[in-house]
């Protein structure tokens, strides 16, 4: 008994550092420890093109006020402080355009998704007439350039009274990304049997209510996507704000952000760390859902 | 200067909650309505559908398709700054004729005229997904194989994507000035002149290329990636047996199968990178005419100008030359739409009613 147990102990292999260091590079077969070394160092090379942009924005906003410009490439200046953090936070309408951009992108989104998953579930669902005109329209409302509708929008925005008001950019904001979430929502759709929903007709469901109560919870996934695409469009929105808001007190954060740059021209500290706070949840949130982002974004929208 | 008065937040906040009330009344009103008509008088038997779409869709007409169909009479139309309001705007076909024709035979903004800024738009559209796929598809298959660090490497590569474009554009528009951005220390700490980015033509369009590159690549890895991911690994192994090298691999195996992948993300990147507004806006500090593309320059017409007639029929061009490129691509790929008409369900309601 004993005997024969002691011979299943795996034996823990013991590498010196040196073979260690080698392994690190030498794991997977067919490619010899050079190339490995040269594929790191290519990836490597890439992810600091990448990521210097963005660790130039922190590092600026690191500086205090009196080495804002600086020639300096170095990330983490010695003098580092939070100064500009706490200049941006307030004393400046920061805080004022991050509510707006928050209040606003929540609840536009939330419209959005609403109106996008019932007509996803009628293209889904049924065959009725204008269905395939239906889909196409709304696929080529993609290839419409946002600033050609910008002229229309903001002539009828003023003759209505919409300039300098929530009013109009909420309309807007809630409709724009419905195009987009249909397709990917439609496709999730169509993943989902049929007999489900027959299944809970049968237990006496109405249609809405297997609807909502199959068809939804099994849905997440996708929802979360248009949840998030929705979002994002509305959170990174600038061209309508920039023509429908001329009024601080309304300004979202983009906006509010470009006046920063455009009036004071010495303050890229305070520009910087208002970025960083901006940008810090947006990609956290973008790189934890970004496999789900990414394959729905193509699964979605066009099959070639 | 400072708003922090927790008045003006409640202030906008009822603001958009009340617009936010509206939209959801509204809504719920056009179902309503439309269920009422379909459904209770007509008995028609795709009530259903049409009710759930319609917030929707009359949402989208509003947005998009009424804009659009004003634009087209704003096309008819003499109206700029001093004649902004209806009652002093002349519609008719004489002035239709006139915008379009300014389009072509007269310079758009000050001085550049149409066509060099189309040839320079489809440049742009060309060296950006140029760059985009053969960088994406080149990050892609290094990053295709087993390997340590291989999610730290996407993540990080993904950063450009995720930060909000907006504070990319901006922060990467500091980078090109002249005496503190980072091209210029560099140039300067390699002993080689500086570069003016913002107000030389040449150095301006490719300080905008440089951005969108940047900006553009992570996506398309990240796409191309999953589609390799995607191909069957005994496919290779089948073809080393036969004695196919890795160029022939690549060739044979590798491009044909994430077709099905590539194709549409070209098409969207030729699509989104033609209508791109923000790089060559902002990067394009001094408002330099030959950094414009067409829709930067159709929006400073409208909003610099303020010329919104000629910008009208501008946009329908620029409009019509989208439409014509999707078409020919489609007729060309023999593009397929998947409607998904297996799957739905068809006219016949389903067997058991209560």
């Amino acid at each position: 008994m004993n005997n024969s147990q002691s011979t299943f102990v795996p034996i823990k292999p013991h590498y010196t550092l040196s073979q260690r260091v080698g392994r690190f590079f030498v794991r997977a077969r067919g490619d010899s420890p050079a190339k490995r070394i040269l594929i790191h160092a290519i990836l490597i090379i890439a992810c600091v093109f990448a990521i210097y942009p963005v660790l130039r924005v922190l590092s600026v906003s690191l500086r205090p006020g009196n080495r804002l410009l600086s020639t300096s490439l170095a990330i983490v200046p010695q003098d580092a402080s939070l100064s500009s953090y706490y200049q941006v936070l307030w004393n400046r309408d920061f805080l004022l355009w991050l509510w707006n951009s928050l209040i606003v992108t929540l609840s536009t989104a939330t419209i959005g998704v609403v109106l996008a998953s019932t007509s996803a579930y009628a293209f889904s669902r049924w065959h009725f007439p204008g269905r395939r005109t239906g889909l196409i329209v709304l696929l080529a409302t993609q290839m419409i350039p946002a600033t050609m509708l910008l002229v229309p929008i903001f002539v009828l925005a003023t003759q209505l009274g919409l300039v300098n008001t929530w009013r109009g950019l909420v309309v807007a904001y809630s409709v724009q990304a419905i195009p987009f979430s249909v397709w990917i929502l439609k496709g999730y759709y169509d993943t989902i049997p049929v007999e489900l929903e027959q299944a809970a007709m049968i237990d006496g469901a109405t249609r809405l209510g297997a609807f909502y109560r199959v068809i939804l919870p099994l849905s997440t996934p996708a929802l979360a996507i248009a949840y998030l695409f929705n979002f994002t469009q509305v959170w990174n929105d600038f061209l309508l704000a920039r023509i429908m808001l001329a009024d601080p007190q309304l300004f979202t954060w983009t906006r509010g952000l470009n006046s920063m740059q455009e009036q004071f021209q010495t303050q890229w500290g305070e520009f910087s760390a208002a970025a960083v706070m901006v940008s810090i949840p947006v990609m956290i949130l973008f790189l934890v859902s970004s496999r789900w982002l990414i394959s729905g974004l193509t699964l979605g929208s066009v099959k070639g | 200067m400072n708003n922090l008065d927790p008045r003006i937040f409640a202030q906008s906040f009822s603001q958009v909650a009340l617009t936010v009330t509206a939209v959801v009344v509204a809504a719920a009103a056009i179902a309503l309505l439309v269920y009422i008509v379909l459904q209770r008088w007509l008995k028609w038997r795709f009530a259903l559908p049409i009710v759930l779409i319609a917030p929707a869709a009359i949402g989208l007409l509003l947005l998009v398709a009424y804009p659009i169909a004003y634009n087209v009479g704003l096309a008819f139309s003499d109206m700029n700054i001093r004649r902004f309001l209806p009652e002093d705007r002349s519609y008719g076909l004489l002035q239709f004729w006139e915008n379009i024709r300014s389009v072509f035979t007269a310079p758009v903004l000050r001085q550049v005229m149409f066509f060099p800024l189309l040839l320079r738009t489809m440049l742009w559209t060309a060296i950006q997904v140029v760059a985009h796929v053969s960088l994406g598809l080149f990050l892609a298959v290094l990053l295709n194989r087993p390997m340590r660090m291989r999610a730290v490497y996407r993540t990080i590569l993904l950063f450009p994507w995720a930060i909000p474009q907006v504070v990319a554009v901006m922060a990467w528009r500091g980078e090109f000035n002249f005496q503190f951005g980072y091209f210029n220390v560099l140039l300067r700490t390699v002993g080689l002149e500086p570069i003016n980015w913002m107000s030389s033509p040449f150095w301006n369009f490719v300080a905008i290329n440089l951005t969108n590159i940047w900006l553009g690549v992570p996506f398309m890895t990240v796409i191309l990636l999953g589609g390799l991911q995607s191909i069957n690994r005994s496919l290779y192994e089948a073809a080393e047996m036969d004695g196919a090298g890795k160029p022939g691999q690549f060739r044979r195996i590798t491009l044909p199968l994430i077709q099905p992948v590539m194709t549409p993300a070209i098409v969207l990147g030729v699509i989104w990178t033609f209508n791109n507004f923000n790089i060559p806006f902002f990067i394009n500090q001094q408002e330099l005419e030959t950094s414009d593309i067409l829709v930067t320059a159709l929006f400073r017409s409208a909003f610099v100008y303020f010329r919104y007639g000629f910008a009208s029929a501008f946009a329908l061009i620029i409009f019509a030359i989208l439409l014509v490129f999707t078409m020919i691509y489609m007729r060309v790929a023999k593009f397929e739409l998947d409607l998904g008409t297996k799957r739905a369900m068809g006219a016949k309601p389903l067997g058991v009613r209560r």
